[in-house]
């Protein structure tokens, strides 16, 4: 009798164990209140810790001219700063700002690409952040059909 | 659920070049349906991250407003032929789905 109990009690702590795993995988944490902001130095203020940036020409963001649909934006972001620890996309005038952040460890390029929505024209923002400052250029991008709603 | 994502690595020396697409509708919460004109609740990727033989090389944090069916490139340094690249999201809802690949 005490030695099924035993077997059981392993056999949960086990599954446990188990159930646990994937979390510890997901150690990073998703910054909700950056997400939230509906500002985007409110964003910037909670992700970085500052909404001051310095304009850089290292920093190259390829961003249509013009966005025919505004679901689908396609952004390309490369720098040449050294000592990268994210890179961020900012749309001004999204409901939303903050579109995405990438944390870049040790190793990884700072070269992102990816597709992102905009709800109308408005500026779009590289926010770069190196273990010297952060750093950012920005683009407008005309949009002539929004993707946020409809 | 593999099939959720796709993925592509190409090796250039040491660099590995990732291109993946995920499936998944990153609804922003602010969409009506247009039968019933009730909001349709958001439901994105919150997490996306890459480990190369277990070493973490990228977390993008994702909010509502990456399109749907997220396209996402990137490249690290430090990569060989025969690394496995694992790919890992978790969405909102709590709902996850991973891919791993041998690096070629």
């Amino acid at each position: 009798m005490q030695q099924t109990r035993r077997l059981f009690l392993k056999g949960s702590m086990a599954l446990l164990a188990l159930a646990s795993l994937p979390r510890t995988l997901l150690a990073a944490v998703w910054p909700k209140d950056s997400f939230d902001s509906t500002s985007a130095s409110g964003a910037l203020n909670a992700l970085l810790g500052a909404d001051v940036t310095t304009p850089s020409d290292q920093i190259a963001m390829k961003v249509p001219e013009i966005a025919e649909n505004g679901a689908v934006v396609p952004v390309s972001i490369t720098t040449s700063l050294e000592n990268v620890e994210s890179i961020s996309i900012v749309v001004n005038k999204n409901p939303r700002p903050l579109a995405a952040s990438f944390e870049i460890p040790p190793g990884t390029l700072p070269k992102i690409a990816c597709r992102i929505k905009m709800g109308e024209t408005s500026e779009v923002m590289a926010v770069v952040k190196t273990s010297s400052g952060i750093f950012s250029t920005s683009r407008e991008v005309k949009v002539t059909i929004g993707g946020c709603g409809g | 659920m593999a099939n959720q994502i796709k993925i592509s690595a190409k090796l250039k020396g040491s660099v590995a070049d990732v291109k993946s697409l995920m499936l998944h509708p990153m609804e922003t919460g602010a969409r009506k349906d247009p039968d019933t004109g009730n909001t349709i609740p958001a439901h994105h990727i919150t997490q996306l991250i890459f480990t190369n033989n277990g070493k973490q090389v990228m977390v993008a944090n994702f909010s509502t407003a990456v399109s749907k069916n997220p396209f996402f490139g990137f490249s690290f340094d430090g990569a060989k032929a025969g690394d496995t690249l694992k790919v890992s999201w978790v969405d909102n809802k709590g709902e996850t789905a991973e891919l791993e690949t041998q690096l070629a």
